[in-house]
């Protein structure tokens, strides 16, 4: 199960507020994660705690297909992304790099970040205030991917859809 | 041969089901499907590399034919990090033999140019690959580890998209373009209004769009959710494949069948539309210029360029504004073409002596300005009105700095008029 405390974001946070267009030619995301959302909320890496969870309103992701974005919120050790939606690259790019990420417009307005939230992903179930939220399961092929850990484990071992 | 027995088919499904060798499929499936090109450029390359080095078992390339390296976001190189960076990606490709096109110009517009063909799939680690669907190709972006797999195995999986047709009619008035009409389509459907789905610009009207039009239409897709926008191919592209001397195959030239399903249908007649502005921070935030005219925006840089914006067509659209004119002196006004083929048939045109006798700045074919990293950076506080793809907080520098998207005679006539103006002003 996954446990952490929320951080809430509005609609349409796209890529170059996650991680800003002059700092993806640092050699490694380790140098990255001080950036992280430096645009939206100053010190937010001072404040946020490995585990932490991440909630957000529509279109999170949107913008450029920089995989450097999901992989820099992993880098700062956020556990689960939970959004109204996602933008489609930054969607792929977590299943990818296996950052769970889980759609749930419920949640979203009852909870105002500072919260402590838990997941369970196979059953689809969120807990928050004495509060479950369901949300739909992801296709087979993606949930297949995620047990892999990710494509270039999928690969290794093998398995590509056919 | 597959495809000729599809029915009540969009052209987005024929093109994906060709590649997955079937003979039909429906939005929602997913499928595997063979990828003609992959391609990756220098502004996430290098995940890339660590990725094949550092995680994967195999060290082969699928098809290094099929695949190329793009040097065109930063450059030329304006750190010593940004050097080690490139020169990693220079060094793969070297090493297995893959195509490298180093400061030539910008990815996308290097992949029509050179590669991609009708009823092709192209998968790239830059958003804005749905470009590709300008000549009827299917193009769609994806992250750094999804080119990985593509690089090594020739293929992906991808969800059949739904598709929204937006139907144009009408013509343009003057001082209204291409540029125009997509701001305003991703105005009225919002930044997410087409996530997940196929974008097919269709109607009387896209017969008379060249393919520079087209690219400007597609290329945009991604802005409002798009997974690919797409064109019919149609005598306008058999065209220019014969101007440029590249072979096709009219086999590919696929088409939305009569009775296929469209998840929505959007309706513009393009007669009535006037010069686009979008506001900071946001692509969704259209308004007609001369609305925000009366509120005296004052600048401090142009920008005409971009993958979005930067080819010829547009280049000429703006030296007709530039022509004779002066650009007021606190502005800069930076200018950067989409290829250095596009560079050369500007030169050619006499359009660089014409912008720099205008006083504007005109700088080598790369992504410059629009990505924010290496060229003509915004301090605090600036304000940049542009012809780039996006206007993201802190996408061309400071996160206190302000960008507006216009056309490229908007952009020209706001540099010239020292704020934002409607460019029919200029043009009459």
């Amino acid at each position: 199960m996954i446990k952490g405390k929320v951080w809430k974001f509005g609609d349409n946070v796209d890529t170059d507020q996650i991680i800003s267009s002059q700092y993806l030619l640092l050699p490694g995301v380790a140098e990255m994660k001080n950036y992280v959302f430096e645009s939206v909320q100053t010190d937010f890496i001072k404040h946020f705690n490995s585990g932490d969870i991440i909630i957000a309103g529509y279109n999170f992701g949107c913008g450029s297909s920089r995989e450097q974005a999901p992989l820099v919120l992993k880098e700062i050790g956020a556990s689960l992304i939970i959004a109204k939606s996602f933008a489609r690259i930054f969607f792929r790019n977590s299943v990818n790099i296996g950052l769970p990420i889980v759609v749930c417009n419920e949640i979203y307005d009852e909870v105002d970040g500072g919260q402590s939230v838990s997941c369970m992903l196979k059953e689809g179930k969120i807990f928050c205030c004495d509060k479950t939220y369901v949300f739909n399961a992801l296709p087979q092929h993606i949930m297949k991917l995620l047990n892999c850990g990710g494509l270039i484990n999928a690969i290794n071992s093998g398995y590509l859809l056919d | 041969m597959l495809g000729l027995n599809f029915v009540d088919m969009t052209i987005t499904e024929k093109i994906l089901a060709r590649a997955a060798k079937k003979n039909w499929t429906k939005p929602g499936e997913i499928i595997t499907v063979a990828v003609d090109w992959c391609m990756t450029n220098d502004a996430t390359t290098h995940v890339s590399i660590d990725i094949f080095n550092d995680k994967l078992n195999t060290k082969k390339i699928y098809d290094p034919d099929r695949t190329i390296f793009v040097i065109d976001h930063n450059v030329p190189s304006e750190s010593i990090k940004t050097t080690q960076v490139q020169n990693k990606m220079r060094k793969f490709a070297k090493d297995y033999n893959i195509k490298l096109h180093d400061g030539e110009g910008i990815c996308h517009q290097i992949l029509l140019e050179k590669y991609v063909l009708p009823g092709q799939i192209v998968v790239a680690a830059d958003s804005h690959t749905c470009s590709m669907g300008a000549i009827g190709a299917f193009g769609t972006g994806v992250g750094s580890t999804d080119f990985v797999g593509v690089m090594v195995t020739g293929k992906t999986w991808l969800k059949v998209p739904e598709t929204i047709k937006f139907e144009l009619e009408g013509q343009f008035a003057q001082g209204v373009y291409a540029r125009d009409l997509i701001l305003k389509i991703i105005g009225d459907i919002k930044t997410d209004g087409a996530t997940y789905m196929a974008m097919e610009f269709g109607g009387p009207a896209i017969r008379k769009f060249t393919v520079d039009d087209r690219i400007v239409l597609c290329n945009l897709a991604v802005e409002a959710g798009a997974k690919n926008g797409i064109v019919e191919p149609d005598e306008v592209i058999e065209q220019y494949f014969k101007r440029i001397g590249r072979c096709y195959d009219k086999n590919m030239f696929f088409k939305s069948d009569t009775n296929c399903k469209y998840e929505k249908k959007h309706n513009y007649n393009l007669s009535i539309l006037e010069p686009a502005i979008v506001s900071p921070h946001q692509v969704d935030n259209y308004d007609v210029v001369v609305k925000i005219e009366k509120d005296n925006i004052f600048i401090d840089q142009g920008f005409i360029g971009s993958c979005n914006n930067g080819r010829i067509e547009e280049l000429r659209i703006a030296s007709k504004i530039l022509k004779n004119k002066k650009v007021k002196p606190k502005i800069k006004l930076i200018i950067s073409p989409a290829s250095r083929t596009v560079f050369l048939q500007a030169l050619e045109e006499g359009l660089v002596e014409i912008f720099l006798n205008s006083g504007a700045i005109v700088l080598n074919p790369n992504c410059s300005v629009c990505w924010g990293a290496c060229q003509a950076v915004l301090g605090e506080g600036e304000v940049m009105i542009s012809t780039g793809t996006r206007n993201f907080k802190g996408r061309a520098g400071s996160p206190d700095s302000y960008i507006y998207l216009g056309s490229s005679a908007t952009v020209a006539a706001s540099c010239v008029a020292g704020k934002i103006v409607d460019p029919r002003n200029l043009i009459k």
